[in-house]
C-alpha cells in the first residue's frame, strides 16, 4: 500500500506562492487559515532556499498522540486526516507539530474560541461520503478519491513540490540528484534542474 | 473503671497513619496510546470515481505520480 508524502525540493522552488494559492482555492479555505505556505531562509541573501511547508503526514505523529479526544488518525495510505466533529479546539495538536501544520479559524484566541482545528488533508477529504458537501465544507475537495495528487504538487511550475507514493518520489528525487551532480553550482539552473541527457553521459 | 492505657487507640490509629505513607503506590502513569474516537472513513476508491476498483485506483495515482518527473516527460 501506497505511503503518502510530500517532498519539497528547496533547489528549485521559486517561492511563487503557486502552491498556496492552489491549495486556498482548491480547499475554499477561510481567511487566517493557511493550510500550506512557503517558507525562505536568508531572504534576499544569494543562495536563499524556500521550502513549501504543510501537514507532512507524519508516519509516527505526534497529533495524534496528543489530540485528547482521539480524533486524529492515519488513513491506510499514510494520510493524516483528523474528524471535526469531535475536535474541541484544544490546540495541542498545534503544540505538538513540529511544522505549524494544524490551523485554527479563530486564530490565536482562548480554549474554546479558536474554532475546530484545520489542516491540510493531502486532498483527501475526511471522515465523511466521498465527494458529499459535507465532506468538501469540512475538510476540502477529495482529489485523491479522483485518482488525482494534491492540487498544490500538481500546480507547482518548477516541479519543486512532490507528492506521492514515498517510493516513487524518492526514484523521482533520486534521479534528480544524480542529475545535478554535486559541487557544480552553488546555485542556478544547472543545480536545479541538471545537465541534459546528453551532456549527463 | 478507668482503662488501664487511655492513649492506646489513638497511639495505634496515629501509628497506622504514619505506616501508610511506607506502603503508598508507585503514582507513574503509563500512558497508552488512544484509539480513533472519531467517524469511520471510507477508502479514496470507494464510491464516486472508481466505484470500488482499487487496481484502477492505484494505477491512475500511478500515473499521476510518475508524470511528475518532467524528464520523463520531456525526453
Amino acid at each position: 500500500m501506497a505511503r503518502m508524502k510530500f517532498l519539497c525540493d528547496a533547489e528549485r522552488c521559486i517561492e511563487c506562492n503557486g502552491c498556496v494559492t492552489a491549495c486556498k482555492n482548491e480547499h475554499e479555505v477561510p481567511w487566517g487559515v493557511n493550510r500550506r505556505r512557503v517558507v525562505t531562509i536568508n531572504d534576499g541573501v544569494p543562495g536563499e532556499r524556500s521550502m513549501s511547508v504543510a501537514c507532512m503526514h507524519c508516519s509516527d505523529a505526534p497529533c495524534i498522540a496528543v489530540c485528547p479526544t482521539n480524533v486524529i488518525y492515519h488513513t491506510a495510505e499514510g494520510v493524516v486526516l483528523h474528524d471535526k466533529d469531535g475536535c474541541i479546539g484544544c490546540g495541542y495538536c498545534f503544540y505538538a507539530c513540529p511544522f505549524g501544520a494544524p490551523q485554527f479559524p479563530n486564530g490565536p484566541a482562548a480554549f474554546g474560541a479558536r474554532g475546530k482545528m484545520d489542516k491540510c488533508t493531502f486532498c483527501a477529504g475526511g471522515p465523511e461520503e466521498n465527494h458529499s458537501e459535507a465532506e468538501f465544507e469540512k475538510y476540502g475537495r477529495n482529489r485523491l478519491a479522483q485518482g488525482k495528487l494534491p492540487l498544490c504538487a500538481e500546480m507547482c511550475s518548477t516541479k519543486a513540490l512532490l507528492a506521492g507514493d514515498a517510493a516513487e518520489l524518492s526514484d523521482i528525487f533520486r534521479e534528480r540528484a544524480l542529475r545535478r551532480g554535486k559541487g557544480f553550482e552553488a546555485w542556478g539552473w544547472m543545480t536545479a534542474y541538471g545537465k541534459d541527457k546528453e551532456e549527463a553521459k | 473503671m478507668k482503662p488501664r492505657f487511655p492513649l492506646r487507640l489513638p497511639a495505634a490509629v496515629a501509628a497506622l497513619l504514619l505506616l501508610a505513607g511506607c506502603s503508598e503506590e508507585p503514582q507513574v502513569v503509563q500512558y497508552e496510546q488512544g484509539k480513533y474516537q472519531g467517524k469511520a472513513d471510507s477508502r479514496p476508491w470507494e464510491g464516486g470515481t472508481f466505484n470500488g476498483d482499487k487496481a484502477a485506483w492505484e494505477r491512475a495515482l500511478h500515473e499521476r505520480v510518475r508524470s511528475q518527473n518532467e524528464y520523463q516527460r520531456v525526453e
